[in-house]
């Protein structure tokens, strides 16, 4: 594991743990910076336009050419807002879906920490987030800011629902709560992978996957409404909202929430990954074994991981510049009439099919 | 124990980004609920009337442009015709039938900026910009014609200011032929969307009593059910010679006159816009533009009102001539401003969403609200 | 559908001396004039009979006669004084197909007509517009307050003939 890896070379478990706590947040500039540039392209040629085109090939180096802006931008905080409660609020956002990075599985040697309750911990960390955009949204002293705070605090609550549902399930199958064992019980092709029934034996594997799939869809509609994208993006529709809860931010704080909601987009995308689709598992075996270069297969599994994970932010993206918005009481009957009583019917079934 | 609630008052705008320019509503809300609508307009008085006595009746035209910035071509036909009646001026065939071509794409063009921002409201973006890539060529057309693309200054007293570009006619039956699939294209990515249609069905309804009380016209009136349009029911220009039909509202997703209705008969409208085109192009006739442009113009005393049928809705003109050259008074009839004065009724208990879903289906200039 | 001439016929029978005058000298539009004060139920008449079912306003439109006496002032601007300000209310019955106009005059010293919003609903702004621009004072409107000017502008009425800019509107110069 890389926590003993780095601990060897350099002696020191405290600079090893710090190396630890670093590298995903190495991983989550460069993923936001591409994401961003992503973004800007998949919504430009999906609306007949070029996007970003100036800023080296095909604008690549725009995400970076407006970190730069960003940094130099003033830092403005309204006359009447609550000072200490509006700076904070950005760094609990962050931090929150930060932490969640902790406990993903990137690959079999590259976890932060290997947490025997790791789906349970990403799950309470990122309900950290909710307090974070209350706390901005109360702060701002800015009546915008403070619906859009309370409908995203009553949205990512009640979306939290369906999804612990669903892993429910997951746990019921798989036994585990563990973020790697469930990648490791993923291993072998994608026949493997839970969205296809896991590792059970005999008839309930094919009994199994229905009710898996309804499970993923369900799951991943909620992730899309918890970290407040398109079409469940209330809290900071800006046709009515203007900005949500951030409307009052500026320069480097507006840039912590755009950090937090692209890791945010990445977080549930690879809790996703993690529980139905094999977690860093390749989908066919790896080139490693083929050559015989045990060195390489973490670093494929790295590579399978992030292309899943990318693959549905990307999906997230495509929802959101294809849909209209939902309003708000529509959101929540959504949750509360559809996928709550899907879910747990859903784990009713599976609850049912594993005691046979 | 009951939580002791209070009532909050948002200001939305004077800058925000779905009142479609500069309008300030104050809000009166009970959580989300809407208790009291209060628009607030006039940031962008621009003293048209007080010009209008100013100034000679030629010189009237470009202002008249800058009401409905989105139908400006409509603006000026309106003007004229009114004008016209006023002086017993006989316009040429050719002139009829490019003021009704000019004005047939104008109300397209118009149509598509009403519905793309009506998709941006709800929260779609991309028919937006679709739209507006189509709303691109249009203004190519014009520009072709008159060599401007938003403010025209084309349709004068009289006459037009420029003929037809040679290869005007081509390319305007190219754009009918390019832009029918667009209008399918549109149906299936925004109008038979489910979240688009839960957003805009039931929403905002319109009866239609309320509606002929509060003298509301165009698209929002024929919504509520009420055939009636000024280019059949008060025929101007040549009109009467096209065949064409009016839609109206049949409450296709919900009930008779709700945001779904005014959104889609706009698509309808442009279907019916785009017939009439290809009618008027066939039958253009060659001839002489400028002949009944009057040298000077000085109508007697007396009074003119005349309207037309503005993408928006009626739109008329009330001139009141006291022998001068300058028009004594010019009132305008702006269905912006008429139609939003029913704004506040409508939203009366619906959710702080559906306040920009309703201002957006009842399309507003602030323009023109404002002259 | 009714002439002009059949309507004030009709109006001058069941409203007497309340209807002042038909005219129908002028190009165009022939008017009828009523009473300022009696405005309102004329025209509430207008919209439930069933033979003129007048139901749509078209527009309200104020307008400055100015035909009192004018004296001009030193600095070269004229000032009006008597006469009168007029009130032109186009309506028309969407289903029978005719129009009408009617015509109301106030003096301009005490400009006051009768609101007809409960009449029609669309009357509400209009009246506000023509007391925004012309100072015409619509007795019962519900809220008579400025609508296209600012709320806090007391330089006058902009469309009457005598209107003169001020020269500062809260501290930013007004003729540019």
């Amino acid at each position: 594991m890389i926590f003993e890896f780095f601990a060897d070379l350099l002696g020191s478990q405290i600079l090893s743990a710090i190396i630890i706590a670093a590298l995903p947040l190495v991983f989550i500039i460069l993923y936001v910076l591409l994401a961003n540039w992503l973004e800007r392209k998949v919504s430009a040629h999906m609306q007949d336009r070029l996007g970003p085109m100036r800023v080296g090939w095909h604008g690549w180096l725009q995400p970076i050419a407006d970190m730069i802006k960003i940094l130099q931008k003033e830092d403005i905080v309204a006359k009447d807002a609550d000072r200490k409660l509006f700076s904070a609020a950005p760094v609990l956002v962050f931090v929150g879906c930060y932490a969640a990075f902790a406990a993903i599985p990137f690959s079999s040697a590259f976890v932060g920490a290997d947490l025997e309750l790791g789906l349970l911990y990403i799950l309470a960390v990122s309900s950290i987030v909710v307090a974070g955009i209350l706390m901005a949204g109360w702060a701002s002293n800015n009546k915008y800011a403070l619906i859009g705070a309370v409908r995203s605090a009553a949205q990512i609550i009640s979306y939290e629902i369906p999804t612990v549902f669903i892993i429910l399930c997951i746990i019921i199958v798989s036994g585990t709560l563990n973020l790697t064992t469930l990648s490791e019980q993923q291993s072998g092709t994608f026949l493997n992978w839970y969205i296809l029934g896991g590792d059970v034996e005999g008839w309930k594997k094919f009994a199994l996957i229905p009710f898996m799939f309804i499970g993923f869809i369900v799951m991943y509609i909620s992730s899309v409404a918890e970290s407040n994208r398109t079409p469940f993006d209330l809290p900071e529709a800006e046709s009515e909202l203007v900005a949500g809860y951030h409307t009052e931010y500026s320069g480097m704080k507006f840039a912590m929430y755009l950090f937090a909601e692209y890791a945010n987009m990445f977080v549930v995308s690879a809790l996703v990954v993690a529980m139905f689709l094999g977690g860093y598992q390749s989908p066919f075996g790896y080139v490693g074994d083929l050559i015989n270069v045990p060195w390489l297969i973490p670093i494929e599994q790295f590579f399978w991981f992030t292309v899943k994970g990318l693959f549905f932010v990307f999906v997230q993206m495509w929802l959101r510049w294809t849909l209209p918005r939902l309003r708000v009481d529509q959101l929540m009957a959504l949750c509360w009439k559809y996928l709550i009583p899907i879910a747990f019917v859903n784990l009713l079934i599976i609850s049912f099919l594993m005691i046979l | 124990m009951a939580l002791k609630t209070e009532e909050m008052v948002l200001n939305m705008g004077p800058q925000h980004p779905s009142t479609h320019g500069v309008l300030r509503l104050e809000i009166e809300l009970d959580g989300e609920i809407i208790i009291n609508v209060k628009p607030h307009i006039g940031y962008l008085h621009r003293c048209f009337e007080k010009h209008c006595e100013a100034m000679t009746y030629p010189q009237i035209i470009p202002y008249v442009d800058r009401m409905d910035y989105l139908a400006s071509i409509y603006n000026e036909f309106g003007y004229a015709v009114a004008v016209e009646r006023l002086l017993d001026i006989k316009v040429p065939e050719r002139v009829e039938y490019i003021r009704v071509i000019m004005g047939e794409l104008q109300r397209i063009a118009s149509h598509t900026v009403a519905i793309g921002t009506y998709g941006l409201d709800i929260g779609a973006f991309t028919p937006f910009l679709f739209l507006f890539r189509d709303r691109e060529k249009i203004l190519s057309l014009f520009e072709m014609t008159c060599g401007a693309r938003l403010l025209y200054n084309y349709i004068w007293v009289g006459g037009v200011s420029h003929d037809l570009h040679p290869n005007f006619l081509r390319q305007t039956k190219e754009f009918i032929n390019y832009f029918k699939p667009i209008i399918t294209e549109i149906n299936n990515l925004l109008t038979y969307n489910k979240i688009f249609i839960e957003r805009t069905a039931n929403v905002g309804i319109l009866p239609l009593d309320a509606a002929i009380n509060y003298g509301i016209t165009g698209p929002n009136l024929r919504a509520s059910g009420l055939k009636w349009d000024l280019r059949r029911d008060d025929p101007y220009s040549i009109y009467d010679r096209f065949d064409f039909e009016i839609p109206v509202g049949k409450g296709w997703m919900g009930t008779v006159g709700d945001c779904w209705d005014r959104y889609y008969l706009r698509i309808l409208e442009m279907e019916q816009s785009l017939k009439i085109l290809e009618q008027a192009i066939e039958q253009i006739p060659d001839g002489d533009i400028t002949s009944a442009i009057p040298k000077r113009i000085k109508p007697p005393e007396g009074q003119i009102y005349a309207r037309v049928e503005n993408p928006r809705g009626e739109l008329g003109y009330f001139i009141m001539s006291k022998g001068g050259l300058q028009p004594w008074r010019v009132k305008v009839k702006a269905p912006s401003f008429v139609n939003m004065s029913i704004f506040g009724d409508l939203c009366r208990g619906h959710l702080i969403a559906d306040v920009v879903a309703i201002l957006g289906s009842i399309d507003i200039v602030l323009g023109e609200v404002d002259r | 559908m009714k002439s002009t001439q059949e309507i004030y016929n009709l109006l001058k029978e069941k409203f007497q001396e309340k209807v002042i005058q038909h005219l129908n000298t002028l190009p165009k539009e022939e008017v009828i004039e009523v009473r300022p004060e009696s405005i309102n139920e004329i025209v509430e008449f207008l919209r439930d009979d069933k033979e003129l079912h007048f139901d749509n306003l078209i527009l309200l439109s104020g307008v400055d006669d100015a035909n009192g006496s004018k004296n001009k002032l030193e600095d070269g601007t004229e000032e009006i004084t008597g006469g009168t300000l007029s009130v032109y209310y186009h309506i028309e019955s969407m289903d029978l197909r005719h129009k009408l106009v009617l015509k109301v005059s106030a003096p301009r010293e005490n400009p006051e007509v009768e609101s007809i919003y409960d009449v029609y609903g669309c009357a509400n702004w209009h009246e506000r517009e023509a007391f925004d621009m012309l100072g015409i004072i619509f007795k019962n409107h519900p809220d008579l307050t400025r609508i296209l000017m600012p709320y806090d502008w007391e330089f006058g009425y902009p469309l009457r003939k005598d209107y003169r800019n001020p020269e500062f509107y809260q501290g930013m110069k007004v003729p540019y």
